[in-house]
C-alpha cells in the first residue's frame, strides 16, 4: 500500500480529530480544573477548523490510500452533520457534566475519537475500512455510556452496548468476511463489479447480504435489532444519549447506505425486499411501543426506533427505482431529525429535579408556566418530530413519502403515516401535560430548568433548523441530491 | 407574477402580528391583537371591487419558487369560490379577537397568538394554488386549534383536544399520499390548476376520491366521522368554537370543492349516491340530535352537522343552483353560527352556565341581546329575507332536479331546525328566568354590540342582495362543473351570457330544466371521460 502526502492532506480533518483527542487525553490530568474549559474550545476550535476543510472537498471526489477511503460529497455531507450534532454534544455536556458531577476532562476526548471513527465510517470505501471505522465509535461511546459510574443503570447500559455491540461487530464482520468469499474483495467497486455478473441467487451472496444487514440493523436501532436501545439511552448520560441518538446513527445510515448502494448495488431487488420488512417491523413497533413510555428518555428512544423506519422508507424505495432520490430523502430526513431530536434531549438534560434528572413525563407538568421558553422550544421539537408542518420534521417526512410514491409504494407511505398519526399521541402527551396540566406545587422539589449560554446556543442552533428547515428546507435538498449523485 | 402582493400580505400579515404580540406590553396585547385582524379584514375588503366577477379564473396569483428541487411552488390565487370564504374570514377574525377581550383569564398573549396564526393559515388554505401549500395550511392550523381547545377550553378540554387532533389528522394523511400519487400521475407538477385539467383513470380517481374524502370528510364533518365535533366545540373558548364552526367546517367542503369535483370528476359522479346519503343522514340525524340537547353550544354543534349536509348535498348536485347555494351555505352558516356561538358566549360570560336550563327568560334583563339571539336564530332555520334563505332554498332547487325524494328528506332538516331553534328561542328568551341569575344578567355592552352588529348587517344584506356574491363565483362554480359535465356546462353558460345579471330566483326557476335534466340522467350511469 502506498500513499503519498496529497493523501494525508485529504484526510487531515480525521487526523486533527484524533489529535485533537490525543492532546485533551493528555491535558486533561495536568490542567487544573479551572482551566479544564480550555477543552471544550480546544474541541470546539478543532471541528470549526475540520468544518472549513471537510466543505472545501465537497466538489473533487478523491480515492486515497489505494483505495481504501474516498472523499466525496456524499461524505462530506455526513461528515458536516456529525461536526455540527459533536458541537452540540460538546455545549451541551459543558453544562450537564457539571450538573451531573461528572466533569471529566477525557469525555471530550472520547466524544472526538467516537467522532473520527464516525468519519472514518462515511469516507470508507473498503469494508474493513468501515470496520475499523464501526469499533473506533462504539468503543467510545461504550465508554461515555458508562460514564456515570455511581449509577447501576449506566453501568447496566454500558455493559449491555458492549455485549451487543461486540455481538452484532462480530455478525458484521461475518458478513465482510462471506462477501470476500464471494467476490475476491473488499473494497465495494471491485464487490459490485464481481456482483454484477453473478446470478442474484448465489446464497453465498445471499448469506452473506443478511449477516451485513443483520449487523448494520444493530448499530441503526432497527426493529427486531433495537433491544438494546431503550435501556442504553435511558441509561447512558443524556448528553450522551442525544449524541447516540443522533450522529451514530446517521454515521452508521451513512456507512451503510454508501456500503449497499456501491458495494451491494446489484442486489437491490433482493435488500430492498428485507428492508422492507424491517421497516414495517420498525414503524409498527417503534411507534407502537413508545405509546406506552412514562420516562421521556425512553419514550424518546422508541421515537428514535420508529423514526431510524421511516428514513428506511428510502432505502426501500431506491430498491423500487432507477434514480436515487430515495437514498438523498434518507439524508434529507436523518439531517432534519438531527436537530429536533438533539433539541428535545437537550431539554430533557435540563430538566432538573433536586439534583437528579426530572425524565419522568408528569416532571413536564405545568412546564409552560415556570418556563415558556423552554415549553415552547420543546412544542416545536415535538410538532417536528410527529411531522406536522411547517416544521423540519413535515419536509423529511413529505420527501421520503414522495420517494416512496414514486416507486410505485403509495400503500408504504400510507401505512406509515398512519404510524405518524400515532406518534402524533404520545409526542403531543408531552405537550399537554408542559401546556394543559397545572403544576401540582411550586415547592423546591420541582422541577426546574438550568440554562447557561452554551445551553441557549445549543437550543437556538436546534430549534432554529427546525423551523428553517421546515419552512425554507431548499439548500439543504439540493445538497443532499449533490451528495448522493457522488455515490457510484 | 405582477401586480400588488395582496393575498401574501393577507397571509403574512397575521403571523407577524403573532409574533408581536409576544414583543407588545401586557395591556396592549388586545389592542394590537385587534389592530392586525382588522388590518387584515380591511386589505381583504378592496379584492371584494377588484375582483372581476366575469372570469372563473384565478386572480390575484402570485407565484415564487419554493422547494425547486421537488417541484414545490409557493402559489396563491382567488376565484369566485374562495373569494367569500376568505372575506368571511377576515370579517369573523377581529370578532373573535373582541368577544375574547374579558372571557380569557389565562396567558393572553399566547391566546392571541394562536388565533392570529389560525387566521394566516386559514386564508392560506383558501388561497393556496400549489397542493403542497396547501397541505402545508391545511396541517398549520392543527396545533394552534389544539392548544386553543386544550388550554383555554373547558372541563373536558383534554380530551376533546386530542380527540380533533387525531380525528383531523388521520382524515388527512390520506390526503397527503393522494397529492403525491397525482404529483407523479399529472405530470410531476403540485400547481392546482393545472391537476384539474388532467385526466386520470378510473381506478386511480376511485382511490383518489377515496383519501381526499377522508381528509375532507372528517373536516366538514360528515356524518360517520362527526363524533370530535361536539367535543370540540363545547369545550373551545367561545373564539375557538367561532373559528372552528365558521371558518374550519368550510375547509372541508372547499376541499371538495376545489380538488374532489374538478381532479376526479369521474369518481365524484359514481361516489354521488353515497355522498348524497350520507348528506341527508347528517341533514336529520344532525337536526335530531340538536332537539334532544341541553347544553347550547351542543345544539348549535349538532345543528352545524345538519347544515354542513346541506353544503355536501349541494356540492354533489353538480348542478349550478345547487354548488353556488352550497358556497352560499358555507358563507352563511359561518356568519349565523358564528353569531350563536358569540351569542352563547356572551351569556356564558354572565351566568357561566351553557345549561338553557340555567339561562332562560332573558328577554326583560337582557332585551338587546334576546333581539341579537332570536335574529340568529331565526337566520339558522332559513327565515326568507335572512342569509341562510338563499343557501337552502338554492340547495333544495339543485337538490330537486337530482331527486324529489332526496329533497324531500332534506326538507325534513328544515323543519327539523325550525323545532329545535324555536324551541330553544322559547325557552332562553321567553321563558322565566331564574331570580338568583338575575343579577348576572347585564345586557350586551358596546364591545359586545360592535362584535355581533357585523354579522346581523351581513345576515339581511345577503338575505335580500345575494347577487353581488352569485356573480362573484358564477363563472368559477360554472367551471367545476363544466369538469363534471362538459356539454351541461356549456349551456349554462349560454345562459349565463344572455341574462347575466338574472335575480337568483329567476335564474332557477327559468327553463334550464333540459340542461340539468341531462346531467340529472347522466349521472347514475357514471358518464365516461
Amino acid at each position: 500500500m502506498t500513499f503519498s502526502a496529497a493523501d494525508l492532506f485529504l484526510v487531515l480533518p480525521e487526523l486533527l480529530v484524533v489529535m485533537a483527542a490525543c492532546i485533551v487525553f493528555v491535558l486533561d490530568p495536568v490542567l487544573r480544573a479551572s482551566d479544564k474549559d480550555g477543552l471544550v474550545w480546544l474541541s470546539l476550535g478543532t471541528l470549526a477548523v475540520c468544518m472549513g476543510l471537510t466543505a472545501s472537498h465537497i466538489q473533487a471526489p478523491a480515492t486515497i490510500f489505494s483505495g481504501l477511503v474516498v472523499i466525496d460529497a456524499y461524505g462530506a455531507f455526513w461528515k458536516l452533520l456529525l461536526y455540527f450534532v459533536t458541537g452540540l454534544t460538546i455545549l451541551l455536556s459543558h453544562s450537564y457534566l457539571k450538573e451531573e458531577q461528572l466533569y471529566f476532562g477525557e469525555y471530550y476526548g472520547f466524544v472526538l475519537l467516537s467522532l473520527s471513527g464516525m468519519m472514518v465510517m462515511v469516507s470508507s470505501a473498503d469494508l474493513l475500512t468501515l470496520y475499523l471505522g464501526t469499533e473506533l465509535m462504539s468503543l467510545s461511546l461504550y465508554v461515555m455510556a458508562g460514564l456515570k459510574r455511581s449509577e447501576p443503570r449506566s453501568l447496566e447500559a454500558s455493559a449491555k452496548y458492549f455485549v451487543l455491540g461486540a455481538f452484532s461487530s462480530g455478525i458484521l464482520l461475518y458478513g465482510i468476511s462471506l462477501l470476500y468469499g464471494a467476490t475476491g474483495s473488499t473494497r465495494l467497486p471491485e464487490i459490485a463489479a464481481a456482483i454484477s455478473g453473478r446470478n442474484l441467487d448465489d446464497p453465498l451472496l445471499l448469506f452473506a447480504t443478511i449477516l451485513l444487514t443483520v449487523g448494520f440493523g444493530f448499530k441503526l436501532a432497527v426493529v427486531p435489532f433495537h433491544m438494546w436501545t431503550p435501556d442504553v439511552y435511558q441509561g447512558a448520560p443524556t448528553s450522551v444519549t442525544a449524541f447516540m441518538a443522533v450522529a451514530s446513527k446517521a454515521a452508521s445510515f451513512g456507512a451503510f447506505l454508501r456500503v449497499f448502494m456501491e458495494g451491494l448495488g446489484g442486489l437491490k431487488a433482493n435488500w430492498s425486499a428485507m428492508f422492507l420488512l424491517l421497516c414495517l417491523a420498525t414503524l409498527i413497533l417503534g411507534n407502537v411501543l413508545a405509546l406506552v413510555q412514562t420516562n421521556v428518555k425512553r419514550m424518546l428512544a422508541y421515537s428514535s426506533i420508529a423514526h431510524a423506519g421511516y428514513a428506511l422508507i428510502g432505502v426501500v424505495a431506491t430498491g423500487h427505482m432507477e434514480n436515487s432520490s430515495g437514498i438523498a430523502s434518507v439524508l434529507l430526513y436523518l439531517t432534519l431529525y438531527a436537530f429536533m431530536t438533539f433539541g428535545a434531549f437537550a431539554i430533557v438534560a435540563m430538566l432538573r429535579k433536586g439534583g437528579i434528572e426530572g425524565v419522568d413525563i408528569e416532571d413536564f407538568t405545568g412546564l409552560a408556566k415556570r418556563h415558556p421558553v423552554a415549553a415552547l422550544l420543546m412544542l416545536i421539537f415535538m410538532v417536528s418530530l410527529a411531522g406536522i408542518p411547517p416544521t423540519a420534521g413535515f419536509i423529511g417526512k413529505l420527501y421520503v413519502f414522495m420517494s416512496a410514491v414514486e416507486a410505485g409504494l403509495p400503500w408504504l407511505a400510507a401505512v406509515a403515516l398512519i404510524f405518524a398519526v400515532i406518534s402524533a399521541y404520545y409526542y403531543l402527551r408531552l405537550v399537554m401535560v408542559m401546556y394543559m396540566r397545572e403544576p401540582s406545587d411550586l415547592s423546591s422539589t420541582s422541577p426546574r430548568m438550568v440554562m447557561s449560554p452554551a445551553l441557549s446556543i445549543v437550543l437556538a442552533c436546534a430549534v432554529a433548523g427546525v423551523v428553517i428547515f421546515g419552512i425554507y428546507p431548499n439548500p439543504l435538498v439540493n445538497f443532499a441530491m449533490h451528495a448522493v449523485s457522488a455515490l457510484k | 407574477m405582477s401586480g400588488f402582493p395582496w393575498l401574501t400580505l393577507l397571509v403574512v400579515l397575521p403571523l407577524v402580528g403573532a409574533i408581536a404580540v409576544f414583543a407588545v406590553k401586557e395591556r396592549s396585547i388586545k389592542v394590537t391583537a385587534l389592530a392586525v385582524a382588522t388590518a387584515d379584514l380591511l386589505i381583504s375588503l378592496p379584492l371584494w371591487w377588484l375582483f372581476d366577477a366575469s372570469s372563473g379564473e384565478m386572480q390575484f396569483m402570485e407565484s415564487a419558487r419554493w422547494i425547486p428541487s421537488l417541484s414545490i411552488n409557493y402559489r396563491l390565487g382567488l376565484d369566485g369560490i374562495s373569494l367569500p370564504l376568505v372575506l368571511m374570514t377576515t370579517v369573523l377574525m377581529p370578532l373573535c379577537i373582541l368577544i375574547s377581550w374579558h372571557s380569557i383569564e389565562i396567558r393572553m398573549r399566547s391566546f392571541m397568538a394562536m388565533l392570529l396564526i389560525m387566521e394566516s393559515a386559514m386564508i392560506g388554505v383558501f388561497t393556496a394554488l400549489d397542493f403542497v401549500l396547501f397541505y402545508v395550511f391545511w396541517e398549520a392550523m392543527l396545533i394552534p386549534m389544539y392548544l386553543l381547545i386544550g388550554i383555554w377550553g373547558g372541563p373536558n378540554r383534554l380530551y376533546a383536544a386530542i380527540k380533533f387532533l387525531l380525528y383531523t389528522l388521520a382524515g388527512s394523511v390520506l390526503l397527503l399520499v393522494a397529492i403525491l400519487v397525482l404529483y407523479f400521475q399529472g405530470g410531476h407538477t403540485f400547481d392546482i390548476v393545472q391537476l384539474s385539467q388532467g385526466t386520470y383513470s378510473n381506478s386511480l380517481q376511485f382511490w383518489l376520491f377515496l383519501a381526499f374524502f377522508a381528509a375532507f370528510a372528517v373536516k366538514v364533518p360528515m356524518f360517520p366521522f362527526h363524533t370530535w365535533l361536539p367535543d370540540a366545540h363545547v369545550e373551545a373558548p367561545t373564539a375557538g368554537s367561532v373559528i372552528l364552526a365558521s371558518v374550519l367546517l368550510k375547509m372541508g367542503t372547499y376541499g371538495f370543492l376545489r380538488f374532489s369535483l374538478p381532479m376526479l370528476p369521474d369518481a365524484s359522479q359514481a361516489f354521488t349516491p353515497v355522498m348524497v346519503a350520507l348528506s341527508i343522514i347528517a341533514i336529520i340525524y344532525g337536526a335530531y340530535m340538536a332537539l334532544a340537547q341541553s347544553d347550547l353550544k351542543k345544539l348549535i354543534a349538532y345543528s352545524s352537522v345538519s347544515h354542513m349536509g346541506f353544503v355536501t348535498l349541494g356540492l354533489f348536485m353538480f348542478n349550478i343552483q345547487g354548488i353556488e347555494g352550497a358556497v352560499m351555505q358555507m358563507v352563511n352558516h359561518g356568519i349565523t353560527t358564528g353569531g350563536l356561538f358569540l351569542c352563547v358566549g356572551m351569556i356564558y360570560e354572565r351566568t357561566h352556565s351553557r345549561q338553557i336550563a340555567d339561562n332562560t327568560g332573558l328577554t326583560k334583563p337582557m332585551p338587546r341581546y334576546a333581539t341579537f339571539l332570536v335574529i340568529f336564530s331565526l337566520s339558522s332555520l332559513g327565515l326568507p329575507g335572512t342569509n341562510s334563505f338563499v343557501g337552502e332554498f338554492m340547495v333544495l332547487a339543485g337538490a330537486f332536479l337530482w331527486s324529489k325524494i332526496a329533497t324531500a328528506l332534506a326538507l325534513l332538516g328544515i323543519i327539523l331546525a325550525a323545532a329545535y331553534l324555536l324551541w330553544m328561542v322559547q325557552r332562553v328568551a321567553f321563558g322565566v328566568p331564574h331570580p338568583h341569575m338575575l343579577p348576572k344578567l347585564r345586557d350586551v355592552n358596546l364591545r359586545e354590540m360592535i362584535t355581533v352588529v357585523p354579522l346581523v348587517v351581513l345576515i339581511f344584506v345577503i338575505g335580500i342582495f345575494p347577487n353581488p356574491i352569485l356573480t362573484r363565483m358564477h363563472p368559477s362554480v360554472e367551471k367545476v362543473i363544466a369538469r363534471v359535465f362538459p356539454p351541461a356546462a356549456e349551456h349554462a353558460s349560454a345562459m349565463r351570457q344572455a341574462d347575466p345579471f338574472s335575480p337568483t330566483v329567476e335564474r332557477i326557476t327559468s327553463p334550464t330544466g333540459p340542461a340539468f335534466g341531462q346531467g340529472a340522467q347522466v349521472s347514475p350511469e357514471g358518464q365516461p371521460q
